[in-house]
């Protein structure tokens, strides 16, 4: 432990600054903004901020908000699995972020469906009025809902260790590994779910997207997007926070990023030529040639193909500049999966005037979601123990 | 990490008995329902139907619904293909083959009650249900505005009131299910002008319109839509054109809707099962990885350690002997030395004695 690590711990108050910074300006308009659009929701109800209609029941609250989010949240899962089933124990300073992340993701998901769904106060009624159980929503709701638990509790350790609640924390810690397995059985489920629902549209979902193999093409891409969350979290986290870092985490950040790198090269690949297998499988292959088979094409080699290929180079050489741009790529290209299912090649049928285009509302509310959990990972990491070990459990791991 | 394995199988069942448990597993147990054999449906031949609206003007008024902008003895709305709403149950359509078709055909649209509804399917709280009269009912006081059921809904029938802030609920037809259950016709059956709607026993109907077929051959199509789509529907078509020119797509399949899922909800307990198994197994290897290579490496540092102390014992006896060479060595050369002082004293106590004994 270097004695400019233990400098860094534990500021009770964060270094004292103008108000007025620029990150502060924008986050505050958004919010505020934000805050009176949600009112408007709840008042005037989803007509008043939404263009949803009764051909798209589903907008970008779902497509991005829901599909998007839960994807790139995924990040939690992938990482604490690779650490403690796998044992690779030279990423273990990526933990915490990574929960963090998922935790703080998983969250805004939730507020989101409030915003959404039309009686938010009943949501907890799949679980005690009546259970739909041949619904796949019904799964996903209950493996959400159970993750969001599972993940509060591995993220509960920083805060206690922050609050000095030694004796929780220790057993909360005991319990690492168990919570590890129970996060990826649940995330398997509802990952692989989120695509399984639109299993039930095959007349409405482009024959492009809609595959028997919808529910497998979700999971794997979670891992994509899990894992280049980490990587794109981690370099912004290094941007803005590099002060908050120890020593672990300032070395082991380039090894994560290469190993992560290298990683999601090899499942995107995989995920490529089970994307082709899909295709080959129904024998869709003449529908490429159609205007919604160029948006595929972009889809499977600007967003799949190159950054896999980008990903695989920035691993060979060494280059943690390019896997930041691509892990950024990554990102992109899965919120644009997640939005070609749920949005643009949904309803392929109908003519293009019928098509759903946000209203500028539903964008703020998604960008005041956002902003929410920035904000609130910017309150942690700068308090809690997460982009450092506490030096009262240095030696745990 | 100190958690003792077995210790940790414990955990594992008790984890994976929790989501089997949780309701999952009933789900991938669902068993395929076949619908009720003597439920009710109605008949709608395309070929009959006028585009009066008498059937959307009865519906409006036996639901209640609000005042429509155009009045419905107004054909004017006919101008553009209209889909059920929030304030409209039914909707009728006109289809023209060119500008100048003279004789258009006219087609009501509606819930479909399916035999195996989509809607019922994928709603997780429950609310639709398929009535053994036939209706499909959805029950508002649990329904939480997911919206799923509009996207499932393959013949996209549900509306939602986005408009209301408290009270927002999916609407559709009910194939008046309160006058059915008191004996009463559905609303627009009984405000038909026309044959082009026909109430009865599905079975019956289905038998009705294969005959209406067998009759005029020239002028029917031979396909009840309704009969299979989707694994069947409680209303039933007739149509002289093919159904794709009147607006009724005709790719949907004969697979009723709850199938598409019945294989991932049957993974569930697998994963369930599986997983903790698998991961454990991982985990008991990478366990077990890093603990030979902690004993290789510690092997390995005792080895090097026992080399070099060998090596230095050898060393320290090439030492002691070189020493003790050395040593003899010394020894002689002193010797050497101490005899050629001698011999040389000699020598010279000699040559002295010599030289004295010349001198004398
Ligand atoms: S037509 Fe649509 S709304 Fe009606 S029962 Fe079938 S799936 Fe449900
Ligand atoms: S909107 Fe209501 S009825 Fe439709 S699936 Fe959701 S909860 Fe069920
Ligand atoms: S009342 Fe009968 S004839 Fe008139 S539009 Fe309705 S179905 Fe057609």
């Amino acid at each position: 432990m270097s004695d400019e690590a233990v400098l860094n711990t534990k500021p009770i108050t964060p270094p004292a600054q103008s108000l007025y910074t620029p990150f502060n300006v924008i986050a505050g308009i958004i919010l505020i903004v934000g805050f009176i659009i949600t009112i408007r929701r709840f008042t005037g109800g989803l007509d008043a901020v939404t263009n949803l209609n009764d051909n798209y029941p589903w907008g970008i609250w779902i497509g991005f908000d829901l599909l998007a989010g839960v994807a790139l949240a995924a990040g939690g899962f992938v990482t604490s699995a690779a650490v403690y089933i796998f044992g690779m124990k030279r990423y273990h300073s990526a933990v915490r972020p990574a929960i963090l992340t998922g935790f703080l993701g998983y969250a805004l998901v939730v507020i989101a469906l409030h915003y959404d769904v039309g009686r938010p106060w009943r949501l907890p009624y799949p679980f005690i009025a009546q259970q739909g159980t041949t619904s796949i929503l019904f799964e996903v709701a209950a493996c959400v809902a159970l993750y969001l638990t599972v993940l509060f509790i591995e993220f509960s350790p920083a805060a206690m260790e922050w609050l000095g609640l030694r004796r929780a924390r220790n057993i909360v810690v005991k319990l690492t590994m168990l919570l590890t397995i129970f996060g990826v059985i649940l995330s398997t489920l509802h990952q692989s779910s989120l695509g399984a629902m639109f299993l039930m549209a095959p007349s409405k979902l482009h024959p492009l997207w809609y595959s028997s193999y919808l529910p497998v093409y979700f999971f794997i891409s979670s891992i994509i997007a899990g894992l280049s969350m980490v990587i794109f979290e981690s370099s912004l986290s290094h941007r803005y926070f590099a002060h908050k870092m120890d020593e672990a985490h300032l070395n082991e950040k380039e090894g994560i990023a290469f190993g992560f790198a290298k990683a999601a090269a090899l499942v995107l690949f995989g995920y490529f030529a089970i994307k082709v297998v899909g295709i080959a499988m129904d024998n869709n292959w003449h529908y490429l040639t159609t205007s919604y088979g160029t948006w595929f094409l972009v889809e499977m080699l600007g967003f799949v193909a190159l950054p896999c290929f980008l990903y695989a180079v920035g691993a060979r050489e060494k280059n943690l500049n390019l896997i930041k741009w691509t892990s950024a790529l990554t990102v992109f290209g899965i919120v644009l999966n997640r939005l070609n299912i749920c949005l643009i090649a949904y309803n392929y049928h109908l003519p293009a005037d019928e098509k759903y285009v946000p209203h500028w509302m539903e964008i703020a509310i998604s960008l005041f979601i956002v902003t929410l959990g920035v904000v609130a990972f910017r309150f942690i990491v700068t308090r809690m123990p997460i982009l450092y070990a506490h030096p009262d459990y240095q030696d745990e791991h | 990490m100190s958690v003792s394995r077995r210790k940790f199988l414990g955990w594992l069942g008790a984890a994976g008995a929790g989501v089997i448990s949780g309701g999952t597993a009933k789900a991938a147990s669902n068993k395929h329902f076949k619908g009720y054999p003597d439920s009710m449906g109605v008949l709608h031949d395309t070929t009959l139907c006028v585009g009066c609206r008498s059937c959307e003007a009865a519906c409006n008024k036996v639901n209640a619904l609000p005042a429509p902008k155009q009045d419905f003895t107004d054909t004017t709305v006919l101008e553009r293909k209209r889909r059920t709403d929030s304030s409209a149950f039914t909707v009728v359509n006109r289809f023209k083959q060119s500008e100048s078709d003279k004789q258009p055909v006219f087609v009501k649209k509606q819930c479909n009650h399916c035999l195996e509804p989509a809607c019922a399917s994928v709603c997780f709280v429950g609310a639709f249900k398929k009535s053994p009269e036939g209706a499909v009912t959805y029950d508002e006081s649990v329904c939480v505005g997911c919206r799923y059921c509009m996207i499932a809904c393959p013949f996209e029938i549900p509306a939602y009131e986005y408009d209301k802030a408290l009270t927002p609920r999916v609407v559709k037809c009910t194939m008046c299910h309160p006058r059915v259950l008191e004996g009463k016709l559905p609303g627009c059956v009984e405000e038909c002008p026309t044959e082009a709607l026909l109430f009865g026993e599905r079975n019956k109907l289905i038998k009705a319109a294969r005959k209406r077929i067998a009759r005029f051959p020239e002028r029917y199509v031979d396909h009840i839509y309704g009969e299979n789509e989707m694994g069947g529907t409680s209303w039933l078509y007739l149509s002289a054109r093919s159904y794709e020119q009147i607006g009724m797509r005709e790719d949907l399949g004969v697979t009723p809707a709850p199938k598409f899922t019945e294989g991932i909800l049957s993974a569930v307990p697998i994963v369930a099962g599986l997983w903790p198994v698998l991961l454990t197994g991982i985990y008991a290897v990478s366990k077990r990885k890093d603990k030979v290579a902690q004993e290789e490496q510690s092997q390995a540092v005792a080895e090097a350690v026992t080399q070099a102390e060998s090596q230095a014992e050898v060393k320290l006896k090439k030492a002691l002997v070189l020493a003790k060479k050395e040593k003899e060595m010394a020894v002689k050369k002193e010797a050497r030395k101490a005899l050629e002082k001698a011999a040389k004293a000699q020598k010279a106590a000699e040559k002295k004695a010599q030289e004295e004994a010349t001198e004398k």
